[in-house]
């Protein structure tokens, strides 16, 4: 389609003169900046949001703060120092960040854990998804000025860490998942110590049901609010929580457990229709407790037996690709290999959930009030390393 | 997600993939030759489909995938430059030189999985959440003036993931509205993930952390300069 000079002048024209009405009508733009450092944003992202009164208008996530060039270390370093690297992508479940990379470092070697390493890393797996979804429930309070959940949060939560640490050493960055296995069994005693820990996490879901669902405040700030539609929430990559809190049933536990010991238990995956602040939030909760009987049944059916594979004392991995994704406390978290048969992957590409999670910010927040845009970045649920790698 | 949640309601919960996976990966092969004819270059499939498509139809195997194969989920992008390192080994100290194998100072090029002819690949992957059939797409790139068009029509996710690549490979997406650093400070110069450019802190000070792959020190000899750094 082609304009004649004359009519491109007449658009020009008439465009010109819409935006001379428009100004008249509106008040005054604003920019506001959100952070690098505030409250809602859990480390440095930075938010500018362009504001027309109370709306914004637009906003665009400004990251890179933290940017810590993960993906070029991964290729200077030996498989088993990656893991110290990618320990501290998402801090808050540190352990469920090693686990694709080392299960697609074992499908380019073609070994398998043992059973009771599987069992154990699965059990792991699930008491940092406890730890790290448990301050987000808490936190989801404080973004609106609730301030008892999150003590209980950080309350709570210790156990947890306390678990993850007698096995681990480690509170925040386990680095316990090895190539074929794990560095270590079970402590003595802690299976019936992590049992009564569960229950202790069961009471903190059902207190916190108690002490937002329903509450007035909490249902008129979050209840349709922040409306991502599944078909958008798959087109920005959304995952975990986020993409089952819009009504789609896909969970890569469930349907994709590479390696894991997901198919011997018996739990149900939980998705809500709404896709708003409240569903996310409802989401997470429910996934939490199903969580703490997930680790229960896994510490109930834990097989006997070795818990490494036989692996050679040099790891050097054959040359191949692999991508291996696991559903992490924050989403889907996946690891591209590329190895070229040496002792360091040739390239290693990172896909974090937060990262996918948060691209959908500008999409979400446009339009809506200032307030909100707490309450919709909190429900979003990032970890800035998560996003910066 | 046009209609997903009817679906999968009716095999209540559980795995919603009743066609194994070999037939979905053959049939989308099928359906991808089809709708790309020769811009098709390699397939592999091995748990997930590898596809290799001429970048010129770099966008038409997004709208095929998104339209005809039902991978609505987008899950990321990026770029390998399968360059070997021109720094060769020596950024690590010497005991990480691979005993066995190719010679690590050949610079040939050799890429992966499909193969490839050039130096920078692009490559993507979607997945059908209902079927569970996962794609990864690459493309080669040209070495001059390294382009391709945009996927953020067929997925609007694409937009951050590719100005990622753009920043860390240099690789240009024809029709980004808005390609422009998102790590990296906006001065910044070269293309970090590049294998030609060089990681600083290891031209500096030898890796301390090598005594994890060398044997342990004999006992009563003198530890290896760099041990305990």
């Amino acid at each position: 389609m082609t304009f004649t000079e004359r009519e491109q002048q007449a658009y020009v024209d008439a465009a010109s003169a819409d935006a001379r009405v428009n100004v008249e009508l509106e008040t005054e733009g604003m920019t506001l900046n959100i952070g690098p450092q505030h409250p809602a944003t859990h480390g440095t992202l930075r938010i500018v949001a362009r504001l027309d009164g109370e709306q914004v208008v637009a906003a665009e996530p400004v990251m890179g703060y933290m940017h810590r060039g993960y993906e070029k270390l991964a290729e200077v370093r030996t498989y088993p120092q990656v893991t110290t690297l990618i320990n501290r992508i998402d801090w808050l479940g540190s352990f469920a960040n090693e686990v694709p990379f080392i299960l697609a470092a074992e499908r380019l070697m073609d070994i398998e854990a043992p059973p009771r390493a599987q069992w154990i890393r699965t059990a792991l797996f699930e008491l940092s998804r406890i730890a790290n979804i448990s301050l987000f429930l808490g936190d989801m309070g404080v973004q609106l000025g609730a301030l008892t959940p999150v003590f209980f949060a950080f309350r709570d939560r210790e156990f947890v860490l306390n678990q993850i640490e007698a096995v681990t050493g480690g509170r925040f960055h386990p680095n316990f998942d090895r190539i074929g296995g794990l560095k270590d069994d079970l402590p003595a005693g802690w299976i019936a110590e992590t049992k009564s820990v569960m229950a202790k996490m069961r009471g903190f879901c059902d207190e916190l049901e108690d002490l937002l669902m329903g509450n007035e405040i909490f249902e008129a700030r979050t209840r349709g609010v922040g409306v991502i539609p599944d078909h958008v929430a798959a087109s920005f990559g959304l995952s975990g929580a986020n993409l089952r809190a819009a009504g789609v049933d896909w969970d890569m536990r469930r349907d994709n457990p590479c390696g894991l010991a997901y198919e011997s238990l018996d739990w149900k995956v939980w998705t809500h229709p709404d896709g708003d602040s409240f569903a996310r939030y409802w989401v997470r909760l429910q996934e939490t407790r199903e969580a703490t009987y997930m680790v229960e049944q896994l510490l109930d059916g834990l097989p006997s037996g070795p818990i490494m594979a036989k692996v050679p004392r040099i790891i050097k991995v054959p040359a191949g690709e692999a991508y291996v994704a696991t559903e992490n406390p924050l989403g889907v978290m996946g690891y591209y290999v590329v190895s070229k048969g040496e002792l360091a992957p040739f390239r290693v590409k990172i896909r974090s959930a937060s990262f996918s999670n948060i691209s959908v910010v500008p999409w979400v927040l446009r339009g809506v009030y200032v307030p909100d845009v707490i309450t919709i970045l909190a429900s979003l649920y990032f970890i800035l390393g998560d996003i910066d790698r | 997600m046009a209609e997903p949640t009817s679906a999968i309601a009716e095999t209540d919960g559980g795995a919603p993939s009743p066609t194994p996976l070999e037939a979905l990966r053959a049939e989308a092969v099928e359906t991808l030759g089809e709708a790309l004819g020769d811009a098709l270059l390699a397939t592999h499939a091995e748990g997930d489909l590898w596809v290799r498509v001429e970048h010129q139809a770099w966008q038409q195997v997004g709208y095929v995938l998104r339209d005809r194969l039902g991978c609505l989920w987008f899950d990321f992008l990026s770029a390998i430059d399968w360059m070997p390192s021109p720094f060769g080994r020596d950024m690590d100290a010497e005991q990480d030189w691979p005993t066995g194998g190719p010679d690590p100072r050949d610079l040939s090029i050799e890429s992966g999985v499909t193969g490839g002819e050039t130096r920078l690949q692009v490559f993507a992957r979607v997945m059908n959440t209902q079927t569970g059939l996962g794609v990864i797409a690459k493309a080669d790139l040209p070495n001059e003036n390294p382009a391709v068009p945009t996927w953020i029509p067929v997925y609007s996710g694409a937009n951050w993931h590719e100005r990622e690549a753009w920043e860390m490979f240099g690789i240009a997406f024809v029709g980004h509205p808005d390609l422009r650093h998102i790590y990296l400070p906006g001065e910044f110069e070269g293309h970090p993930l590049r294998k030609d450019f060089p990681l600083l802190a290891r031209r500096v000070k030898p890796w301390p952390g090598i005594v994890d792959v060398e044997g342990m020190p004999a006992e009563g000899e003198e530890p290896p300069a760099g041990a305990g750094q």
